[in-house]
């Protein structure tokens, strides 16, 4: 139980590619379920474990604080919300009519040519000259400064306006959803 | 850290099915929920790319997106329960009291 | 080329081998702990109602968790009639991996993490214990049963509520460190040779009082108290499934209990530790025998007691358990007699003053809900509310002023206690006028609560 110094090699290992292809199939996955799900509860079901495996892709890019941040802000409390209200507008009735809305195959025709353009852009990226994405290889793994420290670093000290901007916001939203979620009395 | 396309690619898919729920279902809850899916493909964009280029500010970026998407959840759920209130539905096909 | 997962495999067995063992130790060994802390509950209550407890199973008791694990075990699984079958038998799941997850982030000792020191180890634990509300939500939920679904969402509107203060609480004591690794943490506290409960007393104050709310203890226990709704959100479930409920809710006491004594109570940490630096203060070294002390004294309780047990084999357990308490004072006493032994003194005695104090945490727990009767829901959502999450930030602010003046004095150690305590002060003033304003707006204890869906 002795502390170890883990030092994965430079060149890309192999645990490194099976974690991100893990967490990028079940985040792939679950977010195909649940678009797909009849019962709500499901679908918010398989919501949460897109965060999850989104998280785990955080972490797998050595940001180890939005990893945390996004459990407890995102699973823990936005998924809890959405689960709450969920369950205060569940119907039996929902269940039964048709889930699909009657946009669904021009929809899923102009997502799909959103997504075949956009792939075709990265796909052509290296080969045009001046165009594409960019060549540099990351910096290794243990030469990052602490991810925290650096995360508040930046955001105490560049960015100290969106901060305190996003917290008003946050006040904002929260009288919002007090004033519209209150019963009329 | 992979080549950057791996993580392109992801954030592509999910920000697709993200988008193909929002305009195929017709539960607005589910709506939502494909609406928070979209703000986190972005957010795997920004960190992937912030982890290539070093520079935090990507990080910084996702987490104020994280935030928002928690001030947009808040508002837009007490919308739907406010809606449910009045009309007892959540469908978005029988929200149509301003059609003529 | 090997197949990729089996090279990711041995890459990954390679580096992570004892977080790896550590862990599946702590998942063998936890029920068997849960069940010994229930069976030292249930003989506590016995205590402090004038009573025996379990006294048939084994000696004075003692094989009743292993009988009750049994039991529960042979139990026949009942599912509701339409109730969502994944959804019932994913929600215990949920709570009890959330509880044993959060337990991998803590650390015994200044070597014993459980599995990596991770850096940002008491968020690590606070955030993914938080994932153990999916749990009774769901579990509620899945059962189709008006009462679970009311339990289900009363417990888990409490448990977010007070997750805001226990945060709070734990971010004053956090400015003191500069850093959220655990290790790092109990080495301030060494290096500032004082404990943060004395330099935040209102937050460690707050921590505990939603920390007994965060895991659904007495007094807040009305989600899943007997008399109110049934069980609440575990009513349905029965045998093994209820029993992964109960593990959760015992592995999360010893969780917060952790946290709290981590950061609160100093680790692994003897009381006066940085002492023997100090000139003049020698003596309190003498603070090392305390454990050994503690352990002759109860192995020479129990051999006082075993000529008064009735029976034989009460007799003979006594004296092996008389026997045991010799061999680890003896274990405690190596490290601080024998120069040789000296490097495993801060791991040896680092554990048992951890252990004690975990304990001494829960010991607190039980002896609340044998004490205390229950809030009822809206008085709980009240405290929560209305009293704690205001406390806990004007605490906040006072702690990071405290500090800045403590800055600019040049203060340290036991000198930050002539900034802090003023501003414990001004908390404590500030928590008697939120409680006069509250009593002067009326309390909705009159109030009829029939526009509110949880007040029932």
């Amino acid at each position: 139980m002795a502390r170890r110094r883990i030092n994965l090699p430079l060149r890309i290992s192999m645990l490194d590619k099976v974690l991100f292809y893990f967490f990028a199939g079940t985040a792939v996955a679950s977010g195909v379920l649940m678009v797909t799900r009849r019962n709500v509860v499901h679908s918010a079901i398989f919501l949460i474990t897109a965060l999850l495996a989104t998280a785990g892709i955080f972490l797998q890019l050595r940001a180890e604080f939005l990893f945390i941040v996004q459990i407890i802000l995102y699973v823990g409390g936005i998924m809890v919300l959405f689960v709450f209200v969920i369950m205060l507008v569940n119907l039996d009735v929902a269940l039964q009519q048709i889930q699909f809305a009657r946009q669904r195959w021009v929809g899923l025709f102009v997502a799909l040519a959103l997504a075949a353009q956009v792939s075709f852009m990265f796909w052509t990226s290296g080969k045009m000259p001046g165009q594409g994405l960019p060549v540099l290889t990351a910096a290794a793994a243990t030469k990052l400064p602490p991810n925290s420290e650096a995360v508040a670093r930046s955001l105490f000290e560049s960015y100290l306006l969106p901060f305190e901007i996003a917290s008003v916001l946050l006040l904002v939203a929260m009288i919002g959803a007090v004033v519209m979620a209150k019963k009329r009395a | 850290m992979l080549s950057i396309e791996h993580y392109l690619f992801l954030s592509l898919a999910l920000f697709i099915i993200g988008v193909v729920g929002v305009v195929t279902r017709r539960n607005v809850i589910v709506v939502l929920m494909s609406i928070e899916l979209i703000l986190n493909a972005v957010n795997i964009n920004l960190v992937a790319f912030s982890r290539l280029y070093g520079d935090v500010a990507g990080q910084v970026f996702a987490l104020f997106i994280i935030a928002d998407a928690a001030a947009e959840a808040a508002v837009g759920l007490g919308i739907i329960i406010a809606f449910f209130r009045n009309r007892e539905t959540v469908l978005a096909d029988e929200m149509d009291l301003l059609k003529w | 080329m090997t197949n990729p997962i089996i090279q990711a495999t041995i890459e990954f067995l390679k580096a992570f081998w004892a977080p790896l063992l550590c862990g599946v130790a702590i998942v063998a060994v936890l029920p068997l702990i849960v069940g010994y802390i229930v069976l030292v509950e249930r003989k506590l209550m016995a205590d402090m109602q004038a009573r025996l407890g379990p006294m048939r199973v084994g000696p004075h008791g003692l094989l009743q968790p292993i009988a009750d694990a049994v039991k529960l075990l042979i139990k026949e699984d009942i599912i509701p009639d339409n109730a969502d079958k994944l959804v019932f038998w994913l929600a215990p799941v949920l709570s009890v991996g959330a509880a044993l997850l959060s337990l991998a982030g803590l650390a015994i000792g200044p070597a014993f993490q459980i599995a990596q020191d991770i850096n940002i180890g008491i968020l690590f634990v606070v955030g993914v214990s938080a994932l153990g509300i999916f749990g009774i939500v769901l579990g509620g939920w899945a059962s189709n049963s008006h009462y679970s679904l009311m339990g289900a969402l009363r417990s888990s509107a409490q448990l977010v509520s007070y997750e805001t203060a226990a945060g709070m609480a734990l971010v004053s004591a956090l400015l003191f460190t500069g850093t959220l690794n655990i290790k790092s943490i109990v080495e301030a506290q060494s290096n500032e040779g004082i404990w943060f409960v004395m330099l935040a007393p209102v937050a460690f104050f707050t921590y505990l009082v939603a920390s007994i709310a965060e895991t659904n203890r007495a007094p807040f226990d009305l989600p899943e108290a007997e008399s109110e709704l049934v069980a609440g959100y575990m009513t349905e479930f029965s045998g093994f499934r209820w029993s992964l409920y109960f593990l959760a809710e015992y592995a999360n006491m010893i969780v917060v209990a952790s946290v709290a004594t981590t950061l609160f109570l100093g680790g692994w940490l003897r009381p006066f530790s940085k002492v023997h630096e100090l000139p003049g203060f020698h003596l309190l070294n003498l603070l090392d025998f305390v454990p050994v002390l503690l352990m002759v004294a109860i192995g020479v309780y129990c051999l006082q007691r075993t000529p008064k047990q009735p029976t034989r084999v009460q007799q003979m357990f006594m004296f092996a358990v008389a026997g045991l308490c010799f061999v680890l004072g003896l274990v405690l006493l190596v490290p601080v007699v024998v120069p040789i032994a000296k490097p495993f003194y801060a791991g040896i005695h680092g554990g048992f003053w951890f252990i004690l104090k975990v304990s001494l945490y829960i010991y607190f727990f039980m002896w609340l809900r044998f004490t205390i009767p229950r809030y009822r829901f809206d008085q709980l959502m009240r405290l929560g509310w209305h009293f704690l999450i205001p406390l806990s930030i004007v605490n906040v602010l006072l702690v990071g002023v405290a500090l800045i003046a403590g800055s600019y004095f040049h203060l340290q150690g036991w000198g930050l206690l002539l900034v802090t305590t003023p501003a414990a002060i001004i908390t404590l003033i500030v928590a008697f006028l939120i409680l006069a304003i509250e009593k002067e707006h009326g309390a909705p204890q009159d109030q009829s609560a029939a526009s509110d869906f949880y007040a029932g």
